[in-house]
This record gives structure tokens, C-alpha cells and sequence, in this order.
């Protein structure tokens, strides 16, 4: 069970949203493991292809993940996971 | 009548009334890109598709006026692949239309890069349509192809209200699209369309048509404004004949209306040029014609006479009962609710750019 912590951008749709744990050994299966407890989720995330979008972030204590494709980077319990939008302009 | 207008940062409902200027409703979504509105008509159910910077395309309808959104499943490309062999994704929603009346559940929606989807059950879920996307065209490079977008879009879907299987669709880059048999076979219906941009400009399939309509009592009466410049067909798309605005005016732009009775008639608002998109000489105008683009007259009275760079995009020009109304990339409205002696009034300057106006 990792803690995962969200940006406050994604409570305007899913209100519930807050800070948590969810189980999981990789980003990916943490992901699924939000998905179920927030449906919809997994789409404002990741593209059709499962890969994350490009404007969004995860960052695994402090370091932004590096396998933005597959998810693959492994997590463990003490690990600290933050979901962020990238800054962008406009 | 309401008024729904989508702009950069959010959907904006105004009530038109005949003596007062329109009166703001309600603004939804705000902050966000609302890329494309629909009403479907039959059931009264308002769909919006949104555009989020960092979470993708959106897709929303609401079964009460706006006063509660549902957020819709959106269409999937699933295992459908582009030329490349990369997996497709849906990049974004770029028009929304409703079966015939016979097909009340039917709906379309055109998207980048480049599939049509098909709901059979009101928008509760989508197929690609498979023939369109496998289509011969597609499978030589060249021939579908982004314009001012990495990927081609299908912003035009046209439902003939005497057949619902007729359909037409429009993209950029690709040209207009027939099918007469509910979607199963498409065939290219560009023939006497130009693209100027391309070696031969007689291609039969990379046309940029900038928005495809049909007129509603005569199906076989298309107009289009096109990238290189203004087209009507009297027979369905079988052939397309050029006309050209008032000497020294571009006949390039993004949007036309046209007359719910008379299928001569047409409005178009002229831009520039491609490599310029402002209007032509700082000078919004809107143009009329009553011949099938013989002639033209300039109905533009109330529009600004001081220097005015606004255009006003495909989908953001709309004619109901001879109310018209359109909107533009710098953020003002005008309308116009009488036919003799048309005068353009403004009723709000400050908004954001507008991507769709629909009266309804």
C-alpha cells in the first residue's frame, strides 16, 4: 500500500478525491488500483494507449517517474506518490 | 430561442430576445476549453466536448438545459492503427451529429485523427466506423493529412433529413465523403474541388473543405467553404463549381450559413489568407448571395469600421428561423434578427475566442 497524493485540479471532477493508500507494486497497478476507487480516473491520466499523458506528472518520492510508457517503475510501501499537472502556458 | 456558445474557456448560454439584447443564462464549464457544442434536437440533450490542457478530450451532455452534466465514455480507437503502425488515439472532438429522425438513438462524431464513431444507443458508447477508417484513400501517405493539426479531422458530418443513411462527411485534409448506406461504403465526392496547396490540385482525395453543409430541403444543394475558396454542388457532391467574392475580397475562410428555404442563398465571412488570418483589409464583413455566388453584396452593417483583425471560425456561424449569429476569435458576438435591412448588433465584446455557436 503505497501513499498517493493528487492535485487539487482533479477534485472539480472527481469531488472525493483525496490523498490515500492504494495497493500496488508498480505505478501502473496503483493506477488501476485509483481507478476502482475513483472510475473515470484513469482517462484524465493516461492517453488511450495506457501511456501518461503528456501534460500530467508522477513523481515517486520526489523523482518523476521514468517509464511514462509503460508505467513500469516499481513501488513499494513506504513509497510516496504524487499525480500533478505539468505547468503549462496559456 | 438559446443561444450556446463555446469558447476557450467555457460554454456561455444566452436567452435571444426580439426587443432586448440577449440574456446571459449560465456559463458552464468555465475555464475550460469548450472545443464542440451539439444539440440533438430530437431529445433535447446538449453535448459538449472539452478540451483539457492536461487531461485530454472530454465529452459531456446534459438532458436539462445545462442545470446537470453527465460526463460521457469516450470513443476509443482500440487496436485501430495509423499508417505509421503507431496505435491511433483519439486527440480530439471535433463535431457531434445526430441520426435522422427514424434513428433516434443514432449519433455521430468525427474526431482526430480522422475516425468517425457511431453510437447506436444515444452516446452511451461508440464504434469506429470501421469502412471509413480502412477506406482505400487511407492507405497511401499523402492523401489524409493534418491541416494546422498533426492528424487529419472530420469536423463536418452531414445527415441528409430525408435519408438518414445518406450521409456526408467533410475533412481536413482529405475532402468530402458519401456513404448511402448508413456508413458501410464511403466513396470520395471531390470532383471539381481544387487544392492549390498540393502539385495537382485535381487530386481526388486531399481536399481541405473548412465546413460542409447541406440544404435542408433540396439534399442534393451542398455548399462549402473551403481552403481554396468557395464551392456549391446542385447534385449531391457529384461535382463542385467555384465561386468567387467581390473582386478584391479572399474568398479563403472558416465558416458559411446558408437559407433554410432558398438553396441559392449563402452567407460567407472572408479571411485574409492562409498565410494571414485576419480579416481581409482589418474589415469584418459579412457577405451575401442570392445566385448561387454570382453575385455578392456586403450585409455588414453595425460590424466595426475601425481596424478589427477577428475571424470567425468553422462552427461559429450559425443561421436558425433567420436569426444569425456568429462569433470570433477575439471574443465578440454579433446577431442579427431581421432580414431587410440586416444590421449586426454586438452584444458582448469581452468574451474569449469562440469555437461553436449553436442556436436552438
Amino acid at each position: 500500500m503505497a501513499k498517493v497524493k493528487f492535485t487539487s485540479a482533479l477534485q472539480r471532477f472527481f469531488p472525493g478525491l483525496e490523498g490515500a493508500y492504494f495497493e500496488g507494486d508498480s505505478v501502473q497497478s496503483i493506477i488501476q488500483s485509483i481507478e476502482v476507487r475513483y472510475p473515470g480516473i484513469q482517462h484524465y491520466l493516461l492517453e488511450e494507449d495506457g501511456k501518461l499523458r503528456r501534460h500530467v506528472n508522477i513523481f515517486l518520492d520526489n523523482e518523476m517517474i521514468l517509464d511514462r510508457n509503460q508505467l513500469s517503475d516499481p513501488v513499494t510501501d513506504s513509497d510516496e506518490i504524487l499525480i500533478f499537472q505539468a505547468l503549462s502556458g496559456g | 430561442m438559446k443561444l450556446l456558445v463555446g469558447t476557450a474557456k467555457g460554454l456561455i448560454v444566452y436567452q435571444i430576445l426580439h426587443k432586448e439584447a440577449p440574456m446571459e443564462l449560465g456559463i458552464h464549464f468555465l475555464g475550460y476549453a469548450v472545443n464542440t457544442v451539439f444539440v440533438d434536437e430530437r431529445h433535447d440533450r446538449w453535448w459538449v466536448g472539452v478540451a483539457h490542457r492536461h487531461w485530454g478530450q472530454k465529452l459531456h451532455y446534459s438532458d436539462d438545459q445545462g442545470a446537470h452534466w453527465s460526463e460521457a465514455s469516450m470513443p476509443s480507437y482500440r487496436m485501430a492503427t495509423l499508417l505509421s503502425g503507431e496505435k491511433a488515439k483519439l486527440r480530439q472532438i471535433w463535431s457531434i451529429q445526430q441520426g435522422g429522425n427514424d434513428q433516434p438513438n443514432r449519433l455521430w462524431i468525427g474526431t482526430e485523427p480522422g475516425g468517425l464513431f457511431e453510437s447506436k444507443d444515444r452516446g452511451l458508447s461508440f464504434e469506429l466506423n470501421q469502412s471509413l477508417w480502412n477506406h482505400p484513400s487511407r492507405k497511401k501517405e499523402g492523401q489524409w493529412f493534418g491541416a494546422g493539426s498533426d492528424f487529419p479531422f472530420i469536423h463536418s458530418i452531414v445527415v441528409n433529413p430525408v435519408d438518414s443513411n445518406h450521409i456526408y462527411i467533410a475533412v481536413s485534409c482529405a475532402g468530402v465523403f458519401e456513404s448511402k448506406d448508413g456508413g458501410l461504403n464511403w466513396i470520395a465526392k471531390n470532383n471539381g474541388l481544387l487544392a492549390t496547396y498540393l502539385p495537382n490540385p485535381k487530386v481526388e482525395v486531399g481536399h481541405d473543405p473548412h465546413q460542409l453543409l447541406m440544404h435542408s430541403k433540396f439534399p442534393d444543394v451542398l455548399w462549402q467553404q473551403n481552403h481554396c475558396g468557395i464551392f456549391f454542388s446542385k447534385n449531391g457532391g457529384d461535382l463542385w463549381s467555384e465561386v468567387f467574392l467581390t473582386e478584391g475580397v479572399s474568398s479563403y475562410g472558416f465558416s458559411i450559413a446558408i437559407d433554410e428555404e432558398d438553396p441559392a442563398k449563402c452567407w460567407v465571412i472572408p479571411v485574409e489568407s492562409d498565410q494571414r488570418r485576419i480579416a481581409p483589409n482589418l474589415r469584418l464583413e459579412v457577405f451575401e448571395t442570392c445566385d448561387f455566388g454570382a453575385t455578392w453584396n456586403s450585409e455588414s452593417k453595425g460590424l466595426p469600421t475601425a481596424t478589427c483583425f477577428d475571424i470567425v471560425l468553422r462552427k461559429s456561424f450559425v443561421r436558425t428561423n433567420k436569426i444569425m449569429v456568429f462569433g470570433t476569435t477575439n471574443g465578440n458576438i454579433y446577431y442579427s434578427l431581421n432580414e431587410k435591412n440586416r444590421y449586426w448588433q454586438a452584444f458582448n465584446t469581452n468574451l474569449t475566442k469562440v469555437n461553436s455557436v449553436i442556436l436552438h
